[in-house]
């Protein structure tokens, strides 16, 4: 019935030079009201994504990421909640924007993919009718076109007998089919920006890797910029330009992916890494699990707040949060004061373990399965002795 | 059909469960068609043992595993667990076995119902089989919520919403060893949890293993979990079973290649491989309502021949203690050839 | 239950703050939760006592509280004279040619509720009534949640042929015309006060049964009850210990509901003259009564309609209190 009105919206989102960064965030803060206190979901969150790019936000349930990607894509709750800084899209802030104007993002300027697409999906309409819904409402297109243009989308996504798909619901389709359908969803109107969150947790390894492959091939194609926001870091390492990894509502450490993973410096990053089984590694390997749990985000602890799990930990961690520090590196920036890979690091190790740490150090009342397994019994396969920076720790 | 046979099963006495020819199927509705669900799987564990079962959902490895607690009853085959056949038990003389017989859950928080205490969950079994005395109980309630990690005095009296996915899949694995079984199935039990929780629970169920001397099957699509935890690994594709080995030989040699597929299509977190370069396998598993004729894997199979579609492989060993149902399996050292259009398939560096 | 949909403000952040933890905290507010369980007791209580009551649940406490009241305590609430006593009024004076004047009067001080052209009070007339609706509402409802919440149980727990069986029975019972088969009942067995509920009870068992079959299937389903049948519970405990405890609290509020409906059925058979016998007071009988008057003394009929409104309408509201307030989820916030 707008459309008149969304012709209007249209133009008050005229491009930006191509030049410029699609995505700038600045200092961004998104804080619950929660019955017993502020919940500091996203606490200063800052990042630039250019057009075409790849950014990865990893951490654990609990780090703010999936609260990152919905403050950004505006979808979330009108009241108990405070979101400051500034998010510009096309060098427009979007932070305050109408309701009017977000709508006029949503969908055709910036999508989603979601984790679990059953949810996502209506299910009781054909697949056919709600691509072709979404794209009528976002392109002045016919009917029949948009019909057309639904079917080339699924086969785009790579749907065998795309035609007979169209007249399907949700539930007739395997997990990973559906994920598909919401790719092309997401991506029928050609977005600039595309988040994808969880886009696989609930798939098998195979139909995991064709829909991460599937998601790099249109992004390529498209030329679509992308968060991909994941728990794992083995699913953004070879599909990423940058990795931010957060925690407690705070990027810990972001730097390019290749560099992230041979010149990784904060010991949460590290401790993630680690935590996931390695197929070259004999079988009855002991993990090296993250001790303790996520951090309270209501009541976080004062210091650096990974400093109660971390290994590393000493006094000045306790006390005091590190800002984030520049590496020699463009691009690589961490929150430390102790970085993994310098001498301060491995002298912290060895004292805590001395002081029959990090047990002392760790959260209490989480029993022998974590406390055991925090420490780090192997020394770090990153330090990649010769190649560290030690300029940046201090 | 991605193997029937049983040469890979090892004698009958020095095994405490041994599955043979497992079939199991349901009707679709009334529309007279059948899931194939488990079609001829035969499997064996060895006291202190544990089995990984890996494959892609709709394998049939859960229902494998519910079948061998007999919570599906399976239409053909035996389950001989301690020396008796559970398919040929009913009711009570059934039910006796259930204490010596645990299984965990995938789902942490469904597993555990949400308007009991802690406590009670835990002690059900005991209470149900009339374990001890009520101070026995609640000392062996203390004793495994301690074992597990998990404080008795503060959780306890709580409800299992209070807890993380992490914390509760401790209390599931509380609740599985309170009654000291003889074996537990772990179906899927940390595919629903972050990855360095994963690494706590598979971690702990080491643990309990050695403390507790538990056999274990241990259900999982993700190979890099299985690997870590298993002593045999048994690879299951559309209800049957493609390869039984040793997990060191299996990932070093996969000999089906199914097996060196799913190797394939697992995220490594090293960026200089690119994950293009290693997409393993294409399509997805077909309706198990139609199987594939022959071999089951055909369908997706990069080296699948005519003989494929109408013979179905039978389970052989190609190397010692390395089984695999497949007419033309891998050797060692050899990679899945790419098929001609697409992108080369390199094999994983760390393989 | 049906889900909610996330319309309070709190409502959405507790199902973002849960999407956001959802691999590992499932809890509505994990961290808090957390600080819980590490922290003991006390915090556990002060949450507790944060969620009050709304004010509408109060209104709605009060409101049955006050019914409840004047219905138990009514014989000694005309014995001392608060109320006139309905069987003793000061009767009005009869005029010369014998027939009673139309002396039903409107609400004022003296009477609440006006008097009806017997010249009784309405309010006492209410309150009498008021022990025979309450009793028909809550003992018929009672007696179909024991039939028809056991048998739905039993058909959501057992899917294979009990189940069927009982949900092939209910179905019948519920494509019965209900009204007709609650006149059938009263005409056959006769108007008293426990037939008329005798007849409600069966109407209502059916209606109550596919609810209870509905919230046991999605219960049963939980893989908590298939853990509990591994570790070799029979299923009767099953039953009683997994299943019972979580269909409870939507079968309450659906029964709180359920008296409500009731209340408005016994004034709908009173009307349709298939009741109580007219010489015992119920609000139905009351408005039926009233009728022929309704457009020289709407009165009659409105106030006994009224205490009826907003007594259905308080039965709802807690019928939603309870719900609440025993989903342990919710309960939680």
């Amino acid at each position: 019935m707008s459309r008149r009105r969304r012709a209007v919206g249209v133009e008050r989102f005229e491009p930006a030079p191509l030049d410029a960064p699609l995505l700038e965030v600045e200092d961004l803060h998104t804080h619950f009201r929660t019955g017993r206190g502020v919940a500091r979901a996203v606490d200063g969150v800052s990042f630039s994504l250019e057009r075409g790019r790849t950014l990865g936000v990893v951490g654990e349930s609990g780090s703010g990421k999936t609260v990152l990607a919905r403050s950004i894509m505006g979808l979330l709750p009108k009241s108990n909640v405070e979101r400051t800084g500034s998010i510009k899209f096309e060098g427009r802030e979007v932070i305050g924007a109408t309701p009017d104007d977000l709508r006029e993002l949503w969908g055709s300027q910036i999508s989603m993919v979601f984790q679990d697409p059953m949810t996502s999906l209506n299910p009781v309409m054909k697949i056919g009718k709600q691509i072709t819904e979404m794209l009528l409402q976002h392109l002045d297109i016919s009917k029949d076109y948009a019909r057309e243009l639904a079917l080339s989308l699924l086969e785009s996504v790579g749907i065998p007998e795309a035609d007979r798909r169209l007249k399907e619901y949700p539930h007739q389709m395997s997990g990973g089919m559906r994920q598909r359908i919401m790719i092309a969803i997401a991506i029928a109107c050609g977005p600039k920006l595309l988040f994808a969150d969880e886009p696989t947790t609930a798939l098998d390894v195979t139909v995991q890797a064709q829909i991460l492959d599937l998601l790099q091939a249109q992004q390529r194609e498209r030329f679509m910029a992308m968060i991909l926001v994941t728990h794992d870091l083995g699913v953004v390492a070879g599909r990423t330009d940058e990795i931010a990894v957060m925690y407690a509502g705070r990027v810990v450490e972001k730097a390019p992916t290749k560099v992230l993973f041979s010149e990784l410096r904060h010991p949460y990053t590290e401790a993630l890494l680690r935590s996931i089984p390695k197929l070259g590694a004999p079988s009855h390997t002991r993990l090296a699990a993250i001790g303790g749990r996520p951090p309270d985000i209501v009541n976080p602890p004062a210091g650096c707040k990974f400093s109660p799990r971390c290994p590393y930990a000493r006094e000045r961690c306790l006390e005091e949060e590190p800002p984030l520090i520049d590496t020699a590196t463009p691009g690589h920036e961490f929150r430390c004061w102790i970085p993994v890979g310098t001498p301060e690091n491995r002298e912290a190790l060895e004292a805590n373990r001395a002081a029959g740490a990090p047990s002392a150090l760790a959260v209490v009342g989480e029993g022998n399965g974590m406390g055991t397994a925090a420490a780090p019994s192997a020394p770090t396969p990153h330090t990649r002795s010769g190649s560290i920076d030690t300029k940046g720790g201090a | 059909m991605a193997g029937h046979g049983t040469a890979h099963l090892r004698p009958a006495d020095e095994v405490l469960l041994r599955v043979e020819s497992l079939v199991v199927e349901f009707p679709v509705g009334r529309t007279g068609l059948t899931v194939h669900a488990v079609s001829d799987v035969s499997i064996d564990v060895k006291p202190g043992e544990t089995l990984g079962l890996v494959g892609e959902s709709g394998c049939g490895k859960s229902t494998t595993g519910r079948a061998v607690m007999q919570l599906v009853r399976p239409k053909g085959g035996s389950v001989t667990f301690d020396g008796h056949d559970l398919t040929q038990l009913k009711g009570e003389e059934l039910r006796e076995t259930r204490p010596k017989l645990q299984m965990i859950f995938q789902d942490p928080i469904s597993s555990l119902n949400p308007r009991r205490r802690i406590r009670d969950i835990v002690r059900e079994g005991l209470d149900i089989w009339k374990i001890g005395d009520d101070a026995a109980r609640n000392a062996k309630v203390t004793e495994v919520l301690e074992t597990v990690g998990i404080d008795p005095e503060a959780a306890g009296p709580r409800r299992p919403h209070e807890f993380s996915g992490g914390q509760c899949q401790r209390i599931s694995i509380a609740r599985a060893v309170a009654t000291e079984p003889k074996l537990i199935i772990c179906d899927e039990p940390v595919s629903a949890l972050d990855v360095s929780v994963q690494a706590q629970i598979l971690n702990l169920l080491q643990e309990m293993k050695q403390r507790y001397g538990l056999t274990l099957i241990f259900i999982a699509h993700d190979l890099a979990v299985v690997k870590n935890v298993s002593d045999r690994v048994a690879v299951m594709y559309l209800g049957k079973i493609c390869e039984v080995s040793g997990p060191d030989e299996l990932y070093a040699q996969p000999a089906h290649p199914y097996t060196a597929a799913l190797l394939l299509a697992i995220p490594v977190p090293d960026p200089t491989v690119r994950p293009a370069e290693r997409s393993g396998v294409g399509g997805e598993i077909p309706s198990p309502v139609a199987p594939p004729s022959g071999c089951r894997f055909r369908t997706r199979c990069l080296k699948a021949t005519d003989r494929c579609a109408q013979e179905e492989p039978e389970i052989r060993e190609v190397r010692p203690d390395h089984f695999v149902a497949c007419h033309f399996p891998m050797e060692p050292g050899e990679t899945l050839a790419a098929p001609a259009p697409t992108a080369g398939n390199g094999s994983h560096p760390d393989i | 239950m049906p889900e909610q949909s996330p319309d309070s403000g709190e409502e959405i952040v507790r199902t973002l703050v849960a999407d956001e933890q959802r691999h590992d905290l499932p809890a509505d507010e994990p961290s808090l939760l957390i600080a819980a369980v590490e922290a003991g007791p006390e915090i556990a209580h002060n949450r507790r006592r944060r969620k009050g009551l709304g004010i509408g649940a109060w209104l709605a406490i009060i409101w049955i509280s006050l019914l409840l009241f004047s219905a138990i305590f009514q014989p000694l609430l005309v014995s001392t004279g608060v109320i006139p006593d309905p069987e003793a009024q000061e009767l009005p004076e009869i005029s010369g040619t014998g027939e009673a004047l139309v002396v039903a009067q409107p609400p004022s001080l003296g009477h609440l509720m006006g008097l009806n052209p017997r010249g009784e009070d309405i309010l006492s007339l209410v309150i009498e009534g008021s022990r025979r609706s309450l009793v028909i509402g809550f003992v018929s409802v009672f007696l179909g949640f024991m039939v028809g919440g056991f048998l739905g149980l039993l058909a959501g727990y057992f899917k294979g042929r009990t189940g069927g069986f009982i949900g092939s029975l209910l179905d019948i019972l519920l494509a019965f015309p209900q009204l007709i088969l609650a006149l059938f009942v009263v005409e056959v067995l006769g108007h008293t006060v426990t037939n008329v509920t005798f007849a409600l009870a069966i109407v209502s068992t059916p209606v109550l049964a596919r609810i209870a079959r509905a919230s046991s299937l999605s219960w049963s389903e939980r893989e908590f009850v298939v853990a509990a049948r591994a570790q070799g519970a029979k299923h009767r405990r099953v039953l009683w210990r997994e299943v019972l405890p979580n269909t409870l609290p939507a079968m309450l509020s659906i029964a709180l509901l359920g008296v409500a409906v009731v209340i408005v059925a016994e004034a709908g058979l009173a009307l349709l003259g298939a009741g109580v016998a007219p010489d015992l007071v119920t609000w139905g009988n009351i408005i039926q009564t009233g009728v022929p008057e309704l457009k020289d003394s709407p009165h009659i009929v409105l106030a006994p309609s009224i205490v009826i409104f907003l007594t259905v309408l308080a039965l709802n509201y807690l019928g939603d209190v309870v719900r609440a307030r025993f989903d342990v989820r919710e309960a939680a916030l």
